[in-house]
């Protein structure tokens, strides 16, 4: 049986929609690897997380076209729940996934683990494990309704990795959180992608965690994939402006000194890295 | 729209290398200054919050002892960790929440006796999650909503949600549903909800989260044009190129307090790395390499590649 998610000839159109938003994506991710994908906004990348996901058209309706296969397995001939256990999405309005039924964040990052039927023993040492993945032990006692926004959304990140599916789905994970914060998530998915082989699909318009985390990116541009390759080069792209995806901050810099005609050095080279 | 007065204090200190330079006509040159006659703009009111702390009913504490004066047509970023009190004192602002001790002023006067409705004329609020703010059936009716409460009707009103939908290129979606749109577009429909109400202070919270680079740069402009008119504008924002480029003060807060304010050269300058990182934040790339490469404070790409000219020119000469 092959395994990762494999997408051929992907086109999906919302139901009532006129037009398509996802046309004819080829797309893998291997597990222990972390693909990016940027685009500019309703370039598909959202739709794109909902049909890796199997919630597209699954759950929210729409016309599928093209293989989603997870681990070998078309995702249309999934059950829910096995769905759920081999990908976990992250969508990207992060407060709309918290389940609103718990009173402590320790509860709400447990809700998914006591729903998979484990032993409570288990569910704790998750729970704990995912809070500390994403730095926000000190937020377990917590009413998740009274949270801000970037705590909520660590929040409902450590749901989701306290589920430790297979590969995880993650839309813009990062958008609400500080700088610091960005960072330690980013590198929490660097370590579970390399420790635990899961595969990483991670939508974020924060070119420089791609630039940071990814070995792959696919670009998207109105529902197709533009171009794709390894992180560095695609990062490094010139096309990239002219899709609406801002470049990693080095990248920039180093582009603006040459247009500038100033000379390009080693040293300027070394106080960007 | 032009207008709004009175105008920031000039004496506080810019960024570099013109990247903040202020193409506004000095406040005296503005009409409406000052005036309540008919046509004029009403004037921009000062913000103080005097010694204010606000703790949540579950008892946690989210701001402690702000003093804090903006003053009329000042732009200025708050930035802060998540959970530092940043969305808690921006809805000071127009009385979402009100102060558990301390005092909130606009214009000398406290806030705490004025209602919700009658501050929304002064203080329009974007939220940083657009689906708190949207609830319309259509994105025109949307934005009608806040100015038709403030009394404006007919032919004005039409042609505020026209120009606000047009500034945040949304005009060709008037008769969409809201929840049609992605979440990036129902973020500058919030955006455009605000615009629309023309108060003189504008408080964007997180406004270019979720945008590309095309959203970013609309924002950017959004956030010029407002200050450029002489408004106040106030936003929280965790993009560190967005703050050094767009704002001319900085505030920085921390676990409830202020720990920082000042231009951003002064702000991300490497005497403050120190108080930033402490307070999870990272200055800008062309900070941290401009004071790798001895260049003095340049928080812009602007800047930095202005003074890496600068020397250029030195070592040629």
């Amino acid at each position: 049986m092959s395994v990762g998610i494999r997408l051929d000839g992907v086109s999906y159109r919302y139901a009532g929609a006129a037009a398509t938003s996802l046309r004819n994506v080829g797309l893998e991710l291997e597990p222990g690897r972390v693909v990016g994908v940027v685009g500019a906004n309703e370039s598909g990348k959202s739709t794109l997380c909902l049909v890796v996901a199997g919630l597209a058209p699954a759950v929210i309706g729409g016309r599928l076209e093209g293989s989603v296969r997870i681990d070998g397995i078309e995702t249309a001939a999934m059950r829910p729940h096995d769905l759920a256990q081999r990908c976990g999405l992250l969508s990207q309005n992060a407060a709309t996934q918290l389940s609103g039924t718990t009173a402590t964040v320790f509860e709400e990052v447990g809700f998914g683990p006591c729903n998979l039927g484990l032993p409570v023993a288990d569910v704790v040492q998750r729970v704990w494990a995912a809070l500390g993945a994403v730095g926000i032990e000190s937020l377990a006692p917590r009413d998740p309704a009274r949270l801000s926004g970037g705590q909520g959304q660590l929040v409902a990140i450590a749901s989701i990795l306290a589920l430790r599916p297979r590969y995880l789905v993650l839309d813009e994970p990062t958008s609400e959180l500080d700088p610091a914060g960005t960072k330690l998530v980013a590198e929490a998915l660097a370590r579970i992608a390399r420790d635990t082989g899961a595969g990483i699909l991670l939508v974020e318009h924060k070119t420089d965690v791609l630039a940071q985390i990814a070995d792959e990116v696919v670009v998207l541009e109105r529902g197709a994939v533009a171009f794709s390759g390894p992180a560095a080069a695609v990062l490094a792209d010139p096309r990239l402006v002219e899709l609406g995806v801002e470049s990693p901050a080095a990248v920039r810099l180093e582009r603006a000194v040459r247009t500038s005609g100033l000379e390009w050095s080693a040293a300027l080279a070394k106080a960007l890295s | 729209m032009s207008g709004f007065g009175p105008g920031v204090d000039r004496s506080a200190p810019a960024a570099s290398a013109g990247a903040f330079a202020d193409s506004r006509p000095p406040a005296s040159d503005r009409s409406g200054v000052g005036s309540t006659g008919p046509g004029s703009a009403p004037a921009v009111p000062s913000i103080e919050f005097e010694a204010v702390s606000f703790a949540y009913p579950d008892g946690t504490r989210a701001l402690s002892q702000i003093g804090l004066r903006i003053g009329s047509g000042e732009s200025v970023a708050i930035v802060g960790q998540n959970g530092s009190g940043k969305s808690t004192l921006v809805r000071h602002l127009n009385g979402l929440l009100r102060p558990t001790t301390g005092r909130v002023l606009l214009d000398g006067n406290d806030v705490r006796p004025i209602h919700v409705a009658r501050l929304a004329s002064s203080v329009g609020l974007a939220f940083q999650n657009p689906d708190c703010q949207l609830f319309s059936g259509r994105v025109s009716t949307e934005v009608a909503f806040g100015p038709r409460n403030l009394g404006i009707h007919g032919g004005e009103l039409e042609e505020r949600v026209r120009a606000a939908l047009e500034e945040v290129g949304l005009d060709a979606e008037a008769s969409t549903n809201p929840y049609d749109l992605g979440y990036s577009r129902r973020k500058l429909l919030a955006l455009a909800s605000v615009l629309a109400m023309r108060t003189p202070i504008l408080a964007l919270d997180e406004p270019t989260t979720g945008q590309d680079a095309r959203g970013v740069a609309r924002v950017r402009d959004v956030v010029a044009r407002a200050f450029g008119e002489g408004r106040t504008v106030i936003a929280i924002s965790h993009d560190m190129r967005f703050v050094a480029e767009s704002f001319r003060r900085v505030v920085v807060m921390r676990e409830g307090c202020i720990v920082l304010d000042g231009a951003p050269d002064v702000v991300f300058g490497e005497a403050a790395w120190g108080e930033l990182r402490a307070s999870y934040l990272e200055p800008p790339l062309p900070s941290v390499a401009g004071a790798r490469l001895g260049l003095g404070a340049t928080v812009t790409e602007a800047a930095f590649v202005a003074a890496l000219e600068r020397r250029a020119g030195t070592i040629s000469r």
